[in-house]
């Protein structure tokens, strides 16, 4: 893509994990029997009328918040009009002008370097049933010999976060996806669940020769619903549409279907004139007033970021990378954050939890909590390695043991037998024995060579069956050899 | 007395407290009345018996008991078919519902159940509310007892019928530009549209959310207060529903009009309005002046643009409102084979009347992009100066007057084929609904065909007791006792 500029703004939407839906006190169940969680207002049935849902509107307002943005105090909602058969109303109702909140801003770090994403609008709607399109191969409406409908899903609270057009690669992208998965999950407003739908994205992406001011056309690509589909999807329109240009074409504006199976995008060819979705402001419902009070309080409320919690566990002594693991996983975090809180070193901890904890659970398909450690032991493990009492391959093995149910480190290591000798006594007669054993070696070193030295270090570790602290060990052989 | 089917409510509750008479026995009197009147007048889409019955055996038991849950115990009242009831029929009178039942009831209907009403059955109504003649209505036109040459009024035209003859002792309407008033003024009995909020909308089939509001018929002023004290009050299902105490309504009922200030519309008294009408109205202004009102000109130079703001604002949600109407969860669904949009169109175009149609493509057009701001964001503004106009007069005056109807009953057929004749029908009345206030229609007397005439009474936002209190002055001015030709069961059928 050189010579070119791409230039990406994303809509994510967020399905709220609220108890009931947003206009209607029906069950939030997408996953029930079809058509379970249904009731006059989300069927749309003559006569029913809505009435927002004061925990949505507060869960909209954590993710506002959490973004930077301003909170309106009265925001209004739109009727989105256009005909669809799981959109019962044939109107979805949305945001327009003064959405809840507006004009904020989200840090991402990408590959080591921060960047800035701008967010247009953060705005409540309701989600639309789901139509399961049977027969005709394409899994579409149009070629499909029938189509079932489950509205279970209707009216469920989606928020939608629009961002400026920021980003400038699939990289940023992903990265800009991820974040804002990481914190609306630790908001504790929706699961989050990519696979699962409860998140999903549209981006829209155009290019333009590298140091032009005004932007190319853009297309909107939607069904982009996993961070590697963003990934993807937008690599793939970029080259699309330089290619297209470079060959003397035009880049159409248009709506654009994502399929993963293949790896492309295509038309939707969506006609010019459904394209006028007929705003205008819900004549049911009320503006929404938010109170000061209220934006307080909720503030107040809100929980821990992951970039504050990232930048903690930074400070509590690891590495970026590691902080970033631990943040990600929920049950790490947890385990870290008590295991540090009773005095274990960070870095330490950080550094067993990422490496073998994830591996013995990931070996043995055994979720972290399944297991049985917790975080004293992970701090008497990381003790006994720092006090030279353990080895680091000992202490491997008795992580393994504690995690198998075993006991804690201290009694597995004394079971094992695993604890390392310190005694100076012990490991002075063996160091006088290997040294008479290895006059060659002995007389290497004193004559400038140091690489006899580690052989000799192993003598002497085999002599004590692994037990010795090789610091001492080492600094022993080196007196007496004169090193 | 003569028949029971003729008496007031309040006259029917006393009757039913004092044990002259029952509850089944009121029914069986509207009834029988409903036997005669409706091979004439088609009032009712749907006659509940089994229901009404059952209602009327149930509130004959709570008096025997002395349980006494109001005024509406054991009373018939007529529903107009565009609120929801379980169970039974509810078309809006349209084909696109034709069998529809609906599984819920609206929260007017609870709250009559629960004040031990006896709801009789569902009646015509313009399709959708959307007329003033109830001629636009699928399953035939209702005809007004005065002359049935004429038209009852509308889009309520079927409740103003049922309280005019007494084949319900009140009954229900919803005004949307003067659905209530219009055709109460019409067909001879008092009708009135409550403030914006004041009465739930939910379970009202909706033609223009921002307007649509349930009110009374009654063939008394006191009557239609006894049926807003129960079908008023916050209800947690209607976002736009007003969430505090609802006015005393009937507090001043007797208090007379001494030292009220009370302005005549000066718009609605001249061009556009019929001569006898604007006599009519100026002679009740002059008694009500005689009864110690301060009568006085008021002005709303605004309205002359509200008609037209109206037929903007109405069909732009109305076109939203009627999306949901396309065969696939509920109604008619065409038998045409195609494609889902297909279905969807061929079910609209066959489900739809010709107004339906004419509204939904006028709004479609409407907030369409290009033309918002030129239509309805224009209506949107008009609107806020009919507000203010209001406001500003209720800054001089108590209460406004003014005719309810530029003329009194028209002819079946004579405006139908003319739209814009037949909107003018709803001048007096649309900006009320613009502006969310009350108001209300007293008969006050017939003109040279024998056929009602109505006055009405505006009021600012939740100022209903004002407005019942000159309500009830004009009433007494008035003394209209006459009754339609048919609204007596010893009638002949011609
Ligand atoms: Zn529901």
């Amino acid at each position: 893509m050189s010579g070119w500029e791409a230039v990406i703004g994303i809509e994510t939407h967020v399905e709220l994990s609220t108890h009931s839906k947003m206009f209607c006190s029906c069950a939030v169940d997408v996953a029930g029997p079809p058509n379970s969680a249904c009731c006059p207002v989300c069927l749309a049935l003559p006569g029913a009328l809505p009435v927002p849902n004061e925990k949505a509107i507060e869960g909209i307002i954590k993710i506002g918040l959490a973004l930077e943005c301003t909170i309106n105090e009265s925001s209004l909602f739109y009727r989105k009009n256009y005909f669809y058969p799981d959109l019962p109303k044939n109107y979805q109702i949305s945001q327009y002008t003064f959405p809840v909140c507006e004009g904020g801003k989200l840090d991402i770090d990408v590959d080591g370097t921060t960047m800035t994403v701008g967010i247009t609008r953060v705005h409540m709607e309701e989600d639309t049933g789901k139509s399961t399109h049977i027969g005709g191969g394409g899994g579409r409406i149009h070629d499909a010999d029938h189509t079932l409908l489950d509205f279970n899903r209707a009216g469920v609270p989606l928020v939608e976060i629009v961002t400026e057009p920021d980003i400038r690669s699939a990289a940023e992208a992903r990265a800009y996806g991820a974040e804002i998965q990481r914190i609306v999950f630790a908001l504790g407003v929706s699961d989050a669940k990519l696979e699962a739908g409860s998140m999903r994205f549209d981006v829209n992406v155009s290019v333009r020769p590298v140091g032009d001011e005004v932007l190319g056309t853009r297309t909107e690509t939607k069904n982009v619903n996993s961070l590697r589909a963003v990934q993807r999807a937008i690599e793939y329109e970029i080259d699309r549409q330089i290619n297209v240009l470079e060959t003397g074409g035009k880049v159409i504006q248009e709506t654009r279907h994502w399929n993963e199976d293949t790896g492309v995008t295509i038309s939707m060819r969506i006609k010019e004139e459904s394209e006028d979705y007929r705003y205008f402001q819900d004549p049911d419902l009320l503006p929404l007033e938010t109170s000061a009070e209220w934006r307080e309080e909720i503030r107040r409320g809100l929980p821990e970021l992951p970039a504050a919690r990232r930048a903690r566990f930074i400070d509590a002594g690891t590495d970026a990378v590691t902080a970033g693991l631990l943040v990600d996983d929920s049950d790490l975090s947890t385990l870290f954050e008590d295991a540090v809180a009773s005095g274990a070193s960070g870095r330490a901890v950080g550094i067993w939890l990422t490496g073998e904890v994830v591996a013995y659970s990931r070996r043995t398909g055994t979720p972290i909590p399944d297991t049985s450690l917790t975080a004293p032991h992970l701090g008497e493990l990381t003790g006994m390695v720092d006090e030279g009492k353990l080895s680091f391959s000992a202490a491997k093995e008795v992580l393994i043991a504690v995690m198998d149910g075993e006991g804690t480190p201290g009694d597995v290591a004394e079971a094992k037998d695993l604890f390392q000798v310190s005694d100076s006594g012990a490991i002075e007669s063996a160091v006088e024995s290997v040294l008479a054993e290895n006059p060659d070696a002995v007389n290497k070193i004193r004559s400038g060579e140091t690489k006899p030295l580690g052989f000799l270090v192993g003598q002497v570790m085999r002599q004590m069956g692994g037990r010795a602290d090789p610091k001492v060990v080492h600094s022993l052989l080196r007196k007496r050899t004169g090193a | 007395m003569g028949d029971l089917a003729d008496l007031t409510i309040l006259d029917a509750g006393d009757g039913l407290r004092a044990g002259d008479f029952s509850s089944a026995d009121l029914l069986e009197a509207v009834t029988r009345r409903a036997a005669v009147t409706e091979a004439h007048l088609h009032a009712y889409l749907t006659l509940d018996h089994e229901g009404a019955a059952q209602a009327a055996e149930a509130a004959d038991a709570s008096f025997a008991k002395g349980e006494d849950r109001g005024l509406l115990q054991g009373i018939p009242i007529a529903l107009k078919d565009n609120m929801c009831t379980r169970g039974i029929e509810t078309t809006a009178s349209s084909r696109i519902l034709d069998g529809w039942k609906p599984p819920y009831d609206a929260t007017v209907v609870t709250r009559l159940r629960e004040a031990g009403a006896v709801i009789t059955g569902k009646t015509n109504l313009d399709e959708f509310a959307m007329g003033s003649s109830t001629e636009n209505s699928a399953y035939g036109p209702t005809r007004n007892p005065w002359n049935t040459d004429k038209v009852p009024g509308g889009s309520s035209g079927g409740s103003a019928v049922t309280t005019a003859v007494g084949s319900a002792f009140g009954s229900l309407g919803s005004d949307t530009g003067g659905s209530v008033r219009q055709p109460a003024a019409l067909t001879g009995v008092v009708g009135m549209k409550p403030t914006y909020g004041i009465v739930s909308r939910y379970g009202l089939i909706a033609f223009a959310s921002s307007l649509d509001q349930i009110g009374p018929f009654s063939r008394s002023v006191a009557d239609s207060v006894a049926m807003l004290d129960v079908i008023s009050g916050f209800d947690p299902r209607d976002a736009t529903s007003i969430n505090a105490p609802v006015p005393n309504f009937g507090g001043s009922l007797d208090r007379g009009v001494a030292g009220l200030k009370i302005g005549v519309v000066t718009e609605f008294m001249g061009e556009g309005i019929d001569p006898h009408v604007i006599t009519a109205t100026r002679a009740m202004a002059d008694r009500l002046a005689g009864a110690g009102a301060e009568v006085v000109e008021a002005t709303l130079p605004s309205v002359e643009y509200a008609l037209s703001a109206y037929y903007l604002i109405a069909p732009a949600e109305c076109s939203s409102n009627l999306a949901r109407f396309d065969g696939i969860r509920f109604g008619h669904r065409t038998q045409v084979e195609g494609t889902t949009e297909e279905m969807m169109a061929h079910t609209r175009a066959e489900g739809f009347g010709p107004e339906v149609i004419r509204r939904i493509l006028l709004g479609t057009y409407a907030l369409s992009a290009g033309y918002y701001d030129a239509f309805y964001g224009q209506a949107q503004k008009v609107r806020t100066l009919v507000r203010n106009d209001f406001t500003a007069a209720y800054g001089h005056v108590d209460v406004l007057i003014s005719p309810t109807t530029p003329t009194t009953a028209f002819s079946v057929g004579e405006k139908a084929a003319d739209p814009i004749a037949m909107y003018y029908s709803d001048l007096c009345t649309i900006p009320s609904n613009l502006a969310g206030d009350p108001a209300i229609s007293v008969p006050i007397g017939l003109d040279d065909a024998g056929l009602p005439v109505g006055f009405q009474v505006m009021a600012p936002s939740l100022g209903e007791e004002v407005m019942y209190q000159v309500a009830a002055e004009v009433e007494r001015l008035a003394g209209f006792t006459e009754r339609a030709l048919l609204a007596t069961s010893t009638v002949v059928a011609p």
